[in-house]
């Protein structure tokens, strides 16, 4: 492609590569690849300043599937790569592309340093719960129970909240999404990229093969509205049919409840506004039961902190010293 | 060589002059600090010098205990002075322990210097004595200065009010004072850099000061003077400029700024702290300098996969450790030569396997240097061969990670971090620039395309418009860059990538040998064997034996000359820290019937020993 037949306006096909998309079909990934390029489209975010970093898995194919730069590294170091290109051109948007197997088990500790450092870049981690690649292990991801070829009488450990993980180390920005709410995580990949800092997006990605319907119970069709709650900054935290329900402080275990407001309507003063600077509700948000209520989506906490890059940059910025000077420096002699 | 000394010294190596010096103690006592002083003071008499610190891995050990002593050594004189030495002629130890740990580095006949107050019950016990060794004629044939070091100490720094503990902190100053006499050096020096260094009227300049006069004043006043031969410092006269001490560490740290000043790139040393390879991301990190930083990450991996981030990003990557880091570093290595990014690797060699000897050197991590990723994975590995020398290697290195858009790796050791030895400060101003050329838009670009010289892909760095690509860990296209499973596609970038780092020793065309070019012996060795290797090779070559030496700056590729310069020699022998991993590599790649000589001791080779065994090659063969 010529940098001269270049559209005036880029649509979100023009971010796409001309490799050929190789999931299986069905997969839960199409549809956020297709949230990423309607994002950039959004935004018209110019192909050259944009690199998509990933690890290894499904997920991490992405780049290849992007007009973009894009940089497939190993397993679960992508935020890693990241630093070394951010703090080398900061002026780059930079993506981070990866799966819960990835970022929660081999990258763990990049993923919670990530957030400690405060890059800023996007981290947009497709959690099926399940290793893709490598045929359907338990993932650290998966819940108690998982029947798997690694795990053929159920997985005995209790799986990671990449959020509540992510907040406990410091990150800024924590968001969620799902693939079968596109329309929705569009604005939320926008907010993410607006954001000056580590943004986590969580996406719960269906894994058509090998862990079918596991998110079902939040996103079945007839289900989704009583089970999902989009959270919207300043907003009353409503959900459900015609948001007859909210959400409030349970005061008694310092938890958030259901409140049916077809049933007591005065209670509506008790439903909390949606404050997403506020941790310790960032905290119930994430930590909410799936079985007993709703999933919480959108943006969940959103801070401003300086960042690593900046920070790296404006310190490299101040390094005015000449080499010849501080070899002479200290104790030397002539001759 | 002055005569008297030759009594103190009954060294097999006698043509040249040089002394020993050997200070040891608690890791408190101060005696790096007093050793660097004594360099100074015979780097300015214009004396070739090299040193050795060695200190244990534990930082504090329990005060007199054996596992808690650190020492310095450091030895200079005139002619070839390429090694720290092998035995001292003068052991300064603090206390019993010290004593302990180190008499058997002192030469029979040789100058002890003891701090008497500290020979007391509890220290001889201490140090897992049985009997006081001053009184049990176990030093006999050694000459001995035991004096109240401490309550001398103490004494001198009275007047000043420091407390106890802090007058025994200049108890180092003391006995610098005593060794200045010997050398027949008077005390401005150290007085100058005390004064710089706290202030004129610092109470602590002031105390280390009068420690100073002190213990000058105690060596010219009291009996010891008439039975100490008082060693004569010669003045001789190096090449003209400025000079400074310099350490491995400093040097790579020097050359890597270097490199990447000259290539117009910022540079990025991307580092996880380690023993001993973190100097050099303390010095860069203290240095400042334009467009160069450095960034500590999380682990290992991180450290390598951010280094390869910077390469990436148009940026010069460097990644330093030691062992076990660099093996956390192997897969993301892989990576690097995978996409064919520059990279510079620092790998500071301890003594293995594991944790190992965390401060002590060794040459053992050469096959995994050349060998140890998975897959057919070539890279450059170069070896300094002395501290200085680690200036030109890290230039060497970034020149060719930039040509090739290749991984280099750098071995370097815990002697060479340490060691010190003077050197002339370069002019960089008449360092050649060679500023990359970064690949621009270019509407055919694939990104896989090599020069055909020497088949470097272009490095094109995110944010170039029109040149948008995707690269990664999986096999390519050997043009496009896209994912190919194809067999022979992988066969021919498999060749590919073999065949690029092969002519790399193009760059090495010019091999070093020191002596005749046909003969009875040459030793090959690499890295910080150096210093041994070349004393012996000149001793012997003196004496008339045939026998010359060579130092491998570039391990792989192995230059195909040096066959050619070994096969006119009877015999060669190669000589290393580890079990014989050039040895072997060299009988596969290019002389079946080369001879192995090692040593795994985490100490460097002793001349004598070396002496020896050329020595007995050569009578063998004639
Ligand atoms: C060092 C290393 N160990 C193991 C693997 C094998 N591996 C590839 S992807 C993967 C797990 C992927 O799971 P996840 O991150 O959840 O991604 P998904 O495929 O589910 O999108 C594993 C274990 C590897 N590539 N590298
Ligand atoms: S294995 Fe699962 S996650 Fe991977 S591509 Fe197929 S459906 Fe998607
Ligand atoms: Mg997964």
């Amino acid at each position: 492609m010529s940098i001269n037949t270049e559209p005036d306006k880029l649509k979100p096909t023009d971010y796409a590569s001309d490799q050929e998309v190789r999931w299986c079909p069905g997969c839960g990934d199409y549809a956020i690849l297709n949230a990423v390029k309607k994002t950039l489209a959004d935004k018209q975010a110019k192909k050259e300043n944009t690199v998509f970093v990933s690890g290894i898995g499904c997920s991490s194919r992405l780049p290849y599937y992007m007009a973009t730069y894009g940089f497939h590294t190993i397993h679960g170091r992508a935020p890693a790569f990241a630093t070394g290109i951010k703090i080398t051109n900061p002026k780059l948007d930079v993506w981070v592309i990866t799966g819960d197997g990835d970022s929660l088990s081999i990258g763990g500790n990049h993923f919670i340093h990530l957030f400690r450092k405060n890059l800023n870049c996007q981290v947009l981690l497709f959690n099926n719960e399940i290793y893709g690649l490598t045929k359907g292990q338990a993932s650290p991801a998966s819940r108690i129970g998982t029947i798997s070829p690694s795990t053929p009488s159920g997985s005995l450990e209790a799986p990671i909240s990449a959020c509540e993980l992510a907040l406990s180390s410091g990150a800024t920005f924590v968001a969620r999404g799902v693939d079968t709410a596109i329309k929705k995580l569009v604005p939320t990949l926008s907010k993410a990229q607006e954001h000056v800092g580590t943004s986590l997006v969580e996406i719960y990605q269906n894994c058509i093969v090998y862990n079918d319907d596991v998110f079902k119970s939040f996103t079945d069709k007839s289900v989704a509205s009583e089970k999902q709650i989009h959270l919207e900054h300043g907003q009353p935290m409503l959900f459900g049919e015609n948001n007859k329900k909210g959400l409030a402080i349970n005061k008694d275990y310092s938890s958030l409840e259901i409140i049916d407001l077809e049933q007591n309507e005065k209670e509506i003063s008790r439903v909390l506004v949606h404050d997403y600077k506020n941790k310790t509700i960032a905290n119930l948000l994430t930590q909410m039961d799936q079985k007993s209520m709703p999933v919480a989506l959108g943006v969940i906490y959103c801070v401003e902190k300086p960042t690593l890059d900046n920070y790296y940059t404006e310190k490299l910025n101040q390094h005015n010293n000449e080499i010849s000077n501080i070899m002479e420096k200290g104790q030397t002699w002539t001759i | 060589m002055d005569g008297n000394s030759s009594e103190i010294r009954s060294n097999n190596i006698d043509d040249n002059w040089s002394t020993t010096v050997r200070f040891a103690g608690d890791s408190g006592d101060g005696m790096q600090l007093t050793g660097g002083r004594l360099t100074f003071e015979a780097a300015i008499s214009g004396m070739g010098l090299a040193t050795f610190p060695d200190y244990p891995a534990e930082i504090r050990a329990p005060a007199g205990t054996t596992f808690g002593v650190s020492s310095f050594q450091v030895r200079f004189g005139e002619g070839l002075i390429a090694s720290s030495g092998d035995h001292a002629d003068i052991l300064v130890a603090m206390n019993p322990a010290a004593l302990k740990v180190n008499i058997k580095e002192v030469l029979p006949g040789g100058l002890l210097i003891l701090d008497s107050s500290s020979f007391n019950e509890r220290g001889i016990k201490k140090a897992g004595y049985e009997e006081n060794p001053l009184e049990n004629n176990s030093l006999a044939g050694m000459q001995i200065i035991s004096a109240d070091i401490s309550n001398l100490t103490i004494e001198a720094v009275k007047e000043f009010g420091l407390g106890n503990k802090d007058g025994m902190r200049c108890r180092n100053m003391w006995t610098l004072g005593l060794i200045l006499w010997l050398f027949t050096k008077e005390t401005n020096e150290t007085i100058n850099w005390l004064q710089n260094k706290f202030g004129k009227d610092n109470i602590l300049a002031k105390a280390n000061m009068a420690a100073l006069n002190a213990g000058h004043s105690y060596a010219e006043n009291t009996e010891i003077s008439s039975d100490i031969i008082r060693k004569i410092v010669p003045k001789i006269k190096p090449a003209k400029g400025k000079w400074r001490a310099i350490t491995g560490a400093e040097s790579l740290a020097f050359g890597l700024a270097t490199g990447a000043i000259k290539s117009k790139l910022n540079m990025t040393l991307c580092s996880y702290p380690i023993t001993p390879a973190s100097p050099i991301m303390h010095y860069l990190a203290n240095y400042e300098l334009k467009g160069i930083g450095i960034y500590q990450a999380e682990d290992e991996i991180a450290a390598c996969c951010s280094a390869i981030g910077v390469s990436y990003a148009g940026g010069l990557g460097v990644t330093s450790s030691s062992g076990p880091g660099i093996s956390l570093k192997t897969e993301a290595i892989g990576l690097a030569i995978s996409v064919e990014l520059p990279l510079i690797i620092i790998n500071s060699q301890r003594a293995g396997p594991s944790t190992g000897l965390p401060t002590r050197a060794e040459q053992s991590d050469l096959m995994q240097a050349v060998h140890g990723r998975h897959g057919e994975a070539p890279l450059v590995v170069l070896a300094p061969k002395s501290p200085s020398h680690c200036f030109h290697i890290a230039q060497k290195a970034i020149h060719i990670a930039i040509k090739y858009m290749t991984p280099v790796m750098i071995l370097s050791d815990a002697y060479l971090t340490n060691a010190s030895e003077p050197w002339l400060i370069p002019d960089i101003s008449g360092i050649k620039e060679n500023p990359v050329s970064f690949g621009e838009y270019n509407e055919n670009y694939m990104p896989f395309e090599r020069n055909p010289n020497t088949l470097a892909r272009k490095w094109v760095k995110p944010g170039t418009k029109g040149m948008e690509h995707r690269i990664g860990g999986l096999e390519k296209d050997s043009i496009s860059g896209n994912i190919s499973y194809d067999p022979e596609n992988h066969q021919e970038m498999t060749n590919l990538r073999a065949e690029k780092i092969r002519n790399i020793q193009n760059e090495f065309e010019k091999i070093e040998i020191i002596g005749p070019d046909k003969g009875d012996l040459l030793v090959i060795g690499w890295g910080s064997t150096n210093g041994p290797i070349s004393e012996a090779q000149e001793l012997l070559s003196n004496k008339g034996y045939a026998i010359s030496h060579t130092q491998i700056s570039c391990l792989w590729p192995i230059s195909h000359n040096l066959k050619n310069i070994a096969s006119k020699f009877k015999e060669v022998l190669v000589v290393e820290m580890n079990d014989g991993q050039l040895f072997n590599l060299l009988k596969v790649e290019t002389m079946p019937n080369a001879k192995s000589l090692t040593q795994v001791s985490g100490k460097p080779f002793r001349v004598s020993y070396l002496l020896d065994k050329f020595k007995e090659i050569i009578e063998l063969r004639n």
